[in-house]
């Protein structure tokens, strides 16, 4: 509690809070960057104004995705104010690192990895208390009052003694800053007890807009004189045009121009029916020359098992504690098991897109992103300029889920639009063009060995994943280098709340030509799928039932522990079921700690695996917004479902077979189990939640399976055919 | 080229365009509608549905020549004001997330309670089973039908 958070004043009527990257600009006025601009600060991009009216604007600077951040992160910085919040207005942040970087993911502007709110938490809670700090110091000058006998009720200055009061918007006509600024530390910042907006199910600002069709997407883009783009594109990712032939496309009516591009061949023109069509009528022959020429994922596959139980192919250390190789060569037993999981795409409801303008060497973009400033060097990339020339309008994003911060479809836009003269084109991608050139979920093949002592206790663990890199592709080699290629997204997730002294966990880059990317839960998507079912084969080994051997293994984590008897509790989990079994699953990953039971039955005939019923808590420390929690768990858990009984992507000879929902279904409506959840708040730090409850599905299902029939299922998805296989 | 006028949100519209031009088209980037959203363009999604005549139908598996003369409704004529007891039900349960399927799932469950004011779970799972929501929100779309079922 000694952190102190700096302030500097840049003007009479504004501040800036921390320091360099870490600083938020507070301002009295009433025009957000204008006032900033005036007090001479332009490079300042003001988080929050506090205009004479009372209206308090605050940034959003994380991508709305559906996760709620646009609400939650200003709310937070909103709380510490005491802002009265029916007077907050949001705005969402323009692209910058410096201004708008999360504190806890390198100060990059990213929305991903669950991160939101664990990265801005505190600096938005101590900036609301700053803000808030300045405003009694105002107010104490004017009356002369000593600071000490004033109070604040939402958006108002109270010194009860003399029964006055004052609006922060009557307060900010009159405010100077005060030199030097009030000091701020965390030991100034609202007690939970009276939280009026943390805690208490504050309903999202975006949900009014998803409702009367005025939410503006950036598929919703419209400019004076917009045209049109479609791109053609090869169907092995990365393969380039050799001969277009475009003299139909050309002829119909409305097209403005066919651009030949380095990756395809892109249309523009004055409707998105017209670029459509001509695209359908383009004749291109492509190159055949990359890897992905040959890549068929059962062939990939098995040449990733053999790497992942060939030890002498050493991969990089992401986890290393202890001597695991040495404990398991010593152990009494060894228990091995090799698990598989299938590309899985993301299919977001809204197609990639994106909405470029390029005049002269000035770019402007709009594009519902998960990483502004990415757009913003893709775009300078793609215009051929430099990233000082861009602005980038963070739109809000019809599903993200990993896939938009990538940034393929601004980078094609911004090359489109550098051929349309000035006017604005707006790139839509087809569904079919949005799955087959999508970054999906790693193929992954991985080995677990586990060396047990003679009681069947857990002496060493070691852990390889094999599959190809996500980081490697989207970072520069000499930054990749520089973390020690330690890939999360791909190679993470290996890493246990389980008191295990020897573990090591080892990843493998194969590259094969086909690019994957993150996707909901990134590497615990199919990590937990063989750590948890194989945690469930050494309590059956040592006689034990798999919650109390969990909660043994949790020694040392009181709050695991905690999630999984909750969700013991929840799920009756002792209770026998009549030809239906139930599966546990518990998980660390993405910072919170969940757990799941499902009850599931399994059609012996089809091999359908039917999941009646799930039980589900998460404790993602404090609960901002405990109701919004309990929605993203749903969400995340729907997710988990398709992840692991259905959702599939075929590559043959470098071509994805799957185009549209009915090659690749989701879960739908009928196929939703309820779902119990259970939101434990508690003081920690709050963790990611849009995430969390993605990992735990597909084991807790195989863990069910194995209850029910005594067969362990090790590959996802765990379609009908597969279930029927290894039911013999 | 053709012209072809039909009635939208209750004012008449005339658009130049191909005769089998999708309507989603039509209504999204013709008629700058953009709550209509485009998710598949094969009638697997739902995410376009509007009402014509009355009916709920897939944008974009509608053309326009089967429009001419006949009424469309979009989300942003279901209601004057935006307060259909859907879209109130809709904030009241908070169920958008990402959101971009919701005008489909709205347009769509209006047209069940047309016809069938109090409908059952079962019936509301048979009605809405064509959309699709990426972000799971589905038993908060059920639960937001129910309440409005119930009154």
């Amino acid at each position: 509690m000694t952190e102190h958070i700096q302030a500097f004043a840049f003007s009479r009527r504004g501040f800036l809070i921390g320091s360099g990257s870490a600083a938020i600009a507070v301002a009295f006025g009433t025009i957000a960057n204008g006032t900033a601009e005036a007090a001479g600060s332009a490079n300042i991009g003001t988080w929050i104004t506090i205009a004479d009216d009372g209206i308090v604007t605050i940034i959003a600077p994380a991508s709305e995705m559906g996760q709620g951040t646009r609400t939650t992160l200003p709310l937070i910085l909103a709380e510490d104010l005491d802002a009265d919040w029916s007077k907050v207005r949001i705005v969402q942040a323009g692209a910058s690192n410096e201004l708008y970087g999360n504190p806890k993911f390198n100060n990059q502007q990213q929305t991903v990895g669950s991160y939101s709110v664990t990265g801005y938490y505190e600096k938005m809670r101590l900036a609301g208390a700053q803000a808030r700090k300045v405003l009694l110091a105002n107010a104490a000058a004017a009356w002369y009052v000593p600071v000490g006998e004033l109070t604040t009720e939402p958006g108002v200055v109270v010194h009860a003694k003399s029964n006055r009061k004052i609006g922060y918007g009557e307060l900010a006509k009159i405010a100077t800053v005060p030199d030097p600024l009030p000091a701020v530390t965390k030991a100034d910042l609202k007690p939970s007890s009276q939280f009026r907006l943390i805690g208490k199910d504050i309903g999202r600002v975006d949900v009014p807009s998803k409702v009367n069709g005025t939410a503006q997407y950036g598929m919703d883009v419209q400019l004076p004189g917009l045209l049109y783009g479609a791109v053609l594109y090869p169907d092995v990712q990365h393969e380039k045009p050799l001969q277009i032939d475009d003299t139909a496309a050309k002829a119909m009516k409305g097209v403005v121009k066919i651009v030949p591009l380095p990756f395809g061949v892109g249309v523009i023109a004055e409707t998105v029916e017209g670029a459509m069509r001509a695209k359908e009528a383009l004749k291109v022959s492509w190159s055949k020359t990359t890897p992905a020429q040959s890549y068929t994922e059962d062939k990939i596959l098995a040449e990733y098992r053999a790497l992942a139980e060939d030890w002498s192919k050493t991969g990089v250390d992401m986890v290393k504690k202890g001597d695991a190789d040495a404990a398991i060569k010593g152990a009494a037993k060894v228990l091995a098991a090799e698990y598989f999981s299938d590309h899985v795409s993301h299919v977001c409801m809204e197609p990639l897109n994106a909405t470029v303008r390029v005049s002269g060497d000035k770019v402007e973009v709009w594009s519902g992103s998960q990483a502004p400033v990415v757009m913003k060097i893709l775009a300078s990339i793609g215009a051929g300029t430099t990233p000082d020339k861009v602005t980038v309008n963070t739109m809000l994003l019809g599903g993200g889920f990993g896939r938009r911060s990538d940034g393929d479809d601004v980078m094609h836009a911004t090359m489109l639009a550098k051929a349309a003269d000035g006017r604005p084109v707006k790139m839509i991608w087809n569904r079919s063009d949005d799955m087959m050139n999508d970054k999906f979920r790693p193929l992954t093949a991985q080995r677990i060995e586990i060396g047990l002592d003679a009681k069947g206790d857990v002496v060493g663990w070691r852990h390889r994943i094999v599959n190809e890199t996500y980081l490697g592709r989207v970072l520069p080699p000499p930054v990749f280098k520089a973390i020690g290629e330690h890939d999360e997204v791909s190679g993470g997730g290996g890493e246990m709340s389980y008191a295990v002294a020897n573990h090591r966990v080892e990843w493998v880059r194969a590259a094969r030509g086909v690019d994957v990317g993150a996707w909901r839960g990134i590497a615990a998507g199919y990590t937990k799928f063989a750590i948890e079912t194989l945690v469930d084969e050494l309590a059956a080994g040592k006689g034990m039932d798999p919650v109390a051997y969990r909660i043994a293994m949790l020694k040392d984590d009181l709050r695991a522990q905690a999630v999984v008897k909750t969700v013991a509790d929840m799920a009756r989990w002792g209770e026998q079921r009549q030809g239906r079994a139930l599966g546990f699953a518990y998980s660390d990953a993405l910072h919170s700690h969940t757990a799941a039971a499902v009850e599931i039955s399994v059609d012996d005939k089809t091999g359908a695996i039917t999941v009646h019923h799930i039980w589900a808590a998460v404790d993602a420390g404090l609960a901002v917004q405990p109701r919004n929690i309990e929605a993203q768990m749903r969400s995340a858990m729907v997710f988990g479902l398709g992840a692991a009984l259905k959702e599939q992507i075929h590559i043959k000879d470098g071509v994805v077979q799957e185009r549209n929902f009915d090659a690749y279904p989701v879960m739908r409506m009928s196929e939703i189990p309820p779902m119990d959840v259970k939101v434990i708040s508690n003081d920690a730090e709050p963790t990611g939640i849009g995430e969390a409850g993605v990992p735990v599905i597909a084991p807790a299902i195989a863990n069910a399976v194995a209850q029910l029939s005594g067969k362990r299922l090790r590959h996802l998805p765990m379609t009908p055919d597969r279930v029927k296989q290894a039911l013999g | 080229m053709t012209s072809t006028s039909f009635t939208i949100n209750g004012k008449t519209a005339t658009v130049d365009a191909e005769p089998d031009t999708p309507l989603l088209w039509v209504v999204r980037e013709h008629l700058k509608l953009t709550g209509t959203k485009f998710g598949c363009g094969a009638g697997l999604c739902g995410a376009c549905t509007v009402h014509l005549d009355g009916k709920a139908v897939r944008s974009c598996q509608t053309q326009l020549s089967e429009v001419g003369g006949h009424n469309v409704t979009t989300i942003e004529g279901l209601s004057p004001d935006g307060a259909h007891p859907l879209q109130k039900a809709w904030v009241a349960e908070q169920v958008p997330q990402c959101g971009y399927c919701q005008s489909g799932q709205i347009m769509q469950a209006a047209s069940l309670l047309k016809e069938n004011a109090k409908p059952s779970r079962d019936q509301i799972i048979e009605h809405m089973d064509g959309n699709i929501c990426r972000c799971g929100t589905y038993s908060q779309i059920i639960a937001a039908i129910e309440s409005v079922a119930r009154g």
